[in-house]
């Protein structure tokens, strides 16, 4: 019983943390790094026995807590993990120590509000990952907003301010919509004599038929749903807060945001979107695959004209991203292992493209390309880390993210093999984009003076960045420790799509409910994941 | 003859805050003007016994002075807000008083009347003893928004509130005699329409005009246009006073019109639909080019009422409207709680004479006066309606409500104009923490009282949007109880 709090322990650590921090003097920085540090590594340390106690052949949540909060409407407060969500927790704690660490000398200002906001983020953040009742999980999903609006508002450059409001209206827009759509869902319950706001009770009265929506509603419900995931993700043509709030947030802000805050909205549709509402994600799914593919194409175009280093990265997200959106709506086992997947990997190998060019920043405080050049010269160990960075987001074999496309993409080819065709296109585009700003960055000679003493990586620098080298080297080529535990959930999630009435119509309007996921078997994933 | 004693106990809040008001008027003379802080001090005994004395009412509910005043869970519940506010509003404005060099005396005591006017009109249970208690709160309030007797600008509120007031309280009235005409009562659970022709005509008109009365003072569109200049030009203490009490006692009338009338709530309607649409919009629009905060929270308050207005929509259009009456409760208290502090702030941040309430005043507060910042982002957090604070769990259960009664498309506006309110929350917490003072402005240290009464704003707010369990439950048991 006493892995039961785990989940409660560690999400709410992180806000311990920060009271603690409170007690410091505000100028005394440095016992405020450290103080914020050790609860990030401790956090770390604790999520790592996630991994340990795991049962990766249960397609149940595990660690659950179950309590009752707040009694009328019935909402309680119940947490738990499973495969898609334990490595995002995961994630998130990696995450911010690293944060924390890449903050280290640039944050000089305000130091205490600073790593205040990036733990109470963290906290948010994983109570999102990890909330299995409606109520929470949109508690916590607000909640992470005001972190990260002071992240970016003021510590954040040149047009913060319009960048900051800008995301949290955006959300916000989102997200108040999906609040009525979860309450809409929960009158539906408590019409049908079941009131919950728990998801797995909503989820296992859909599935067993007990409560059946009208196909309009559903549609409406999955709309609500997946405005807010999208504006989060973020799917064209509802991207364009990511490039402002990635330019302007510090270099913290910026892999927190690309790393965890991004996969929120991917997690939502896969949590709820897709399995709550299978009809109306099947009949939406070619308009959303089609956005997806723009979305894919047209970042990638546009990030390759981006004079702007940090630019071109958020925009190098877009396109990723809708490779991960493509795969959850190709409703494949394989595309859908592939998007989980790939959701670790962007947040591993985007993250590190944001901490190179945040280190390019500390140096120079500037992010335009035309200002660098020939600096392979000068810094041969952030060239070389920044490579591999790029190798990576790029997808050369063997590093991580090409496991992730070729999952995506494999499993999408079998469903709809237009779309795959359309979605490599991202590939080729990503691998000039990645490249030539770099041979624009690092190779030639110093073409500014300036650039000619700028001082290589310290030893804080290339420990951060050798820790993401070694792991982006490590899901490349060990994926299956990864995919072997999210296995059981992708299974799952295939099955609760099915419906009851689904069977009795035929199939005729279902296409994807005929395929049975047990077909694709585990040995002859493993075979294709290496 | 002499009432017996169980209806004295149920107007026993009444009777103290009454009774202590002319306390002060009395003491008031005797004390010098250095001690003014000894005759806020006896208000705000008299302002927590009327808390304390709730407990009589809350023993002994029922019918008091023949059918004329009901004491139950409904009218407990809206009485601990509207004490609850006068407590606070009296404790937060010692400060101010002694600032600006106002008479602490008349200024307590007029806020223990206005209270007891609220009060009554939470109690009311026959209408022209509602028309009492609205005269006896509006009176008192009319003076209050002139309190800075030599600034133009409050005497300039106090001309429009009167008048416009006046007018309100006139279509109220006149609103009272029709459907008196049309049912034969002014008890609210005898108001059938009689046995004729041009009853049912007349008694619509009637509850036509009560509603427009009612709509006045809750400042909801197209009602509203008092409201800015009046929350302006008040003094910032009684501006909290404002947009609290008599809103909470005006919303508890009308829901305790809609609950006992039974020709109301269909009457109602569409009037509250239209009323809460205007509201918002009005509201949240307007607010979003203020560039002085206290003008921007006075058009937050008439989109709130927007909200509550949604509330009392679900309540009308079912024949259920406990959830709907519930949800109004809750977010009566929510956004009386932040709203008070808001001001109350506002109120010491402007300094002498309230010269500095713009947003740009603002800036740079986050380092200034961490503190104040911190409560202030938290009071306009609850406002945006953000989790974990009470104005979340407001919406939230307004949302609920308003589909429980199948007003989607009302949810769904009231839902985007949430948006609209957080670009202008949000400015106000830019300008705090994100932008540097033009010139550097000393500190003004904050006196205790009023870090009390914004502990305890703050302190609430949160406690109600993490453990709502019982004000809920009890605001449910009010709901029921209503008729």
């Amino acid at each position: 019983m006493q892995q039961s709090y785990l989940l409660s322990i560690l999400t709410f650590l992180p806000v311990a943390g920060t009271l603690a921090l409170l007690l410091l003097r505000d100028e005394d920085h440095l016992w405020i790094r450290r103080l914020a540090m050790t609860t990030a590594v401790v956090e770390f340390g604790l999520s790592l026995m996630l991994l340990r106690g795991f049962d990766a052949h249960s397609t149940g949540y595990q660690w659950e807590e179950f309590r009752t909060w707040i009694p009328q409407p019935p909402i309680h407060y119940h947490m738990g993990v499973d495969g898609l969500s334990m490595f995002l927790v995961l994630l998130t704690t990696l995450l911010t120590p690293i944060s924390i660490l890449a903050s280290w000398k640039s944050i000089d200002q305000r130091v205490k509000g600073f790593f205040i906001c990036l733990l109470t983020l963290e906290t948010g953040v994983i109570g999102v990952f990890v909330s299995l009742d409606l109520f929470l999980f949109f508690l916590f999903w607000e909640m992470m907003l005001i972190p990260m609006y002071f992240l970016i508002g003021i510590w954040g450059h040149g047009r913060r301010i319009y960048a900051a409001l800008k995301f949290v209206l955006y959300t916000m827009f989102g997200s108040i919509l999906m609040l009525v759509a979860m309450l809409w869902l929960y009158r539906i319950t408590a019409v049908a004599g079941y009131p919950t706001f728990d998801v797995a009770q909503i989820q296992s009265l859909l599935t067993s038929g007990t409560v059946t929506l009208p196909l309009h509603t559903e549609y409406w419900l999955f709309g609500a749903f997946f405005l807010a995931f999208a504006i989060k993700v973020p799917l064209f043509p509802l991207h364009t807060w990511l490039p402002d709030a990635h330019t302007e947030a510090p270099t913290a802000g910026s892999v927190m945001l690309a790393g965890v805050l991004l996969k929120m909205g991917i997690y939502g549709m896969l949590r709820f979107c897709v399995p709550l509402f299978p009809d109306a994600a099947r009949h939406f799914a070619p308009v959303i695959a089609v956005l997806a593919i723009i979305g894919i194409v047209y970042g990638a175009l546009v990030a390759m004209v981006q004079v702007d280093l940090k630019r071109l990265v958020a925009y190098s997200s877009v396109s990723h991203l809708g490779f991960v959106v493509l795969g959850v709506f190709a409703f494949h086992a394989i595309s859908i292992q592939g998007a989980v997947y790939q959701m670790l990997n962007h947040g591993i190998s985007t993250g590190a493209l944001f901490l190179c060019v945040g280190m390019l920043y500390d140096r120079r405080h500037t992010h335009l390309i035309s200002e660098f050049g020939g600096l392979a010269t000068p810094m041969p160990v952030l060239a070389a880390l920044y490579l591999f960075s790029c190798f990576a987001s790029a997808g050369l074999p063997m590093l991580n993210n090409f496991v992730g496309e070729f999952l995506i993409l494999a499993g999408t080819f079998q469903k709809h093999a237009a779309w795959a065709a359309w979605a490599s296109l991202g590939v080729i585009f990503s691998s000039v984009y990645l490249l030539w700003s770099y041979q624009r960055v690092f190779f030639g000679g110093v073409t500014q003076d300036k650039n000619g003493k700028l001082p290589d990586l310290d030893i804080r620098e290339r420990g951060i960045l050798v820790v993401m080298a070694a792991l982006i080297l490590c899901m490349g080529i060990g994926s299956t420790f990864f995919t072997r535990r999210t296995e059981a959930y992708t299974q799952n999630v295939l099955q609760l799509m099915q419906r009851p009435q689904a069977y009795n119509a035929g199939g005729a309007i279902v296409p994807g409910a005929g395929v049975n996921p047990a077909a694709y078997s585990s040995a002859a994933f493993s075979v294709k994941s290496k | 003859m002499f009432p017996p004693i169980q209806d004295l106990y149920r107007i026993a809040p009444e009777i103290v805050l009454c009774g202590f008001g002319m306390l002060v008027m009395f003491l008031s003379p005797l004390v010098s003007k250095a001690r003014q802080g000894f005759l806020a001090g006896v208000a705000l005994v008299g302002a927590a016994l009327a808390l304390v004395a709730t407990y009589f009412p809350l023993t002994q509910p029922g019918l008091a002075y023949s059918g004329l005043f009901r004491a139950d869970s409904f009218s407990l519940f809206v009485h601990w807000i509207v004490c609850g506010a006068a407590f606070l509003v009296i404790l937060g404005s010692i400060h101010y008083l002694k600032r600006d060099d106002l008479d602490a005396g008349e200024f307590c005591a007029l806020i223990l009347f206005a209270t007891a006017g609220m009060g009554v009109m939470a109690g009311a249970h026959e209408l022209l003893t509602a028309f009492i208690g609205l005269e006896m709160s509006s009176i008192a309030s009319y003076i209050l928004a002139t309190y800075r007797r030599d600034a133009p600008r409050s005497n300039e509120a106090a001309m429009k509130y009167f008048l416009l007031g006046s007018f309100a309280t006139a279509f109220f009235l006149y609103g009272i005699a029709l459907s008196f005409g049309a049912t034969g009562s002014t008890h609210l659970d005898l108001m059938t329409p009689l046995a004729n022709d041009s009853a049912h005509t007349l008694l619509k008109i009637g509850l036509g005009f009560i509603f427009i009365g009612l709509a006045f003072k809750v400042a909801a569109a197209p009602f509203q246009l008092w409201t800015p200049d009046v929350y302006e030009g008040a003094p910032a203490p009684v501006t909290a006073l404002l947009s609290t009490g008599p809103k909470a006692a005006a919303f508890a009338l009308a829901l305790r019109i809609l609950a006992s009338i039974d020709a109301a709530p269909p009457l109602w309607f569409w009037a509250l639909w239209v009323a809460a649409v205007l509201s918002m919009f009005a509201g949240n629009l307007s607010a979003t080019v203020q560039t002085s905060v206290k003008r921007m929270l006075a058009y937050s308050s008439i989109a709130h009422a927007g909200y509550i207005l949604v509330a009392l929509a679900a309540a009308a259009a079912t024949d259920h409207p406990a959830e709907g009456i519930a949800a109004a409760l809750f977010y009566l208290v929510g956004y009386a709680i932040v709203k008070l502090g808001a001001f109350l702030i506002v109120a010491q941040l402007g300094g002498p004479g309230e010269q500095r309430v713009d947003i740009d005043d603002f800036a740079g507060l986050g380092r200034r006066q961490p503190a104040m910042a911190a409560c202030l982002s938290l009071f306009l957090l609850s406002l945006l309606g953000l989790p974990i604070t009470a104005g979340f769990l407001g919406k939230f259960y307004v949302f609920n409500a308003a589909l429980e009664s199948n007003l989607v498309w009302l949810a769904i506006l009231m839902a985007l104009n949430s948006v609209i309110g957080a670009y202008y929350y949000l400015r106000v917490i830019v300008v705090m923490y994100m932008r540097e003072p033009a010139a550097e402005v000393a500190a003004e240290p904050v006196p205790w009282t009023l870090a009390t009464v914004l502990w305890i704003a703050a302190a609430g707010a949160v406690y109600a949007g993490l453990f709502p369990g019982r004000i809920i439950d009890f605001a449910a048991k009010a709901a029921l109880n209503i008729r």
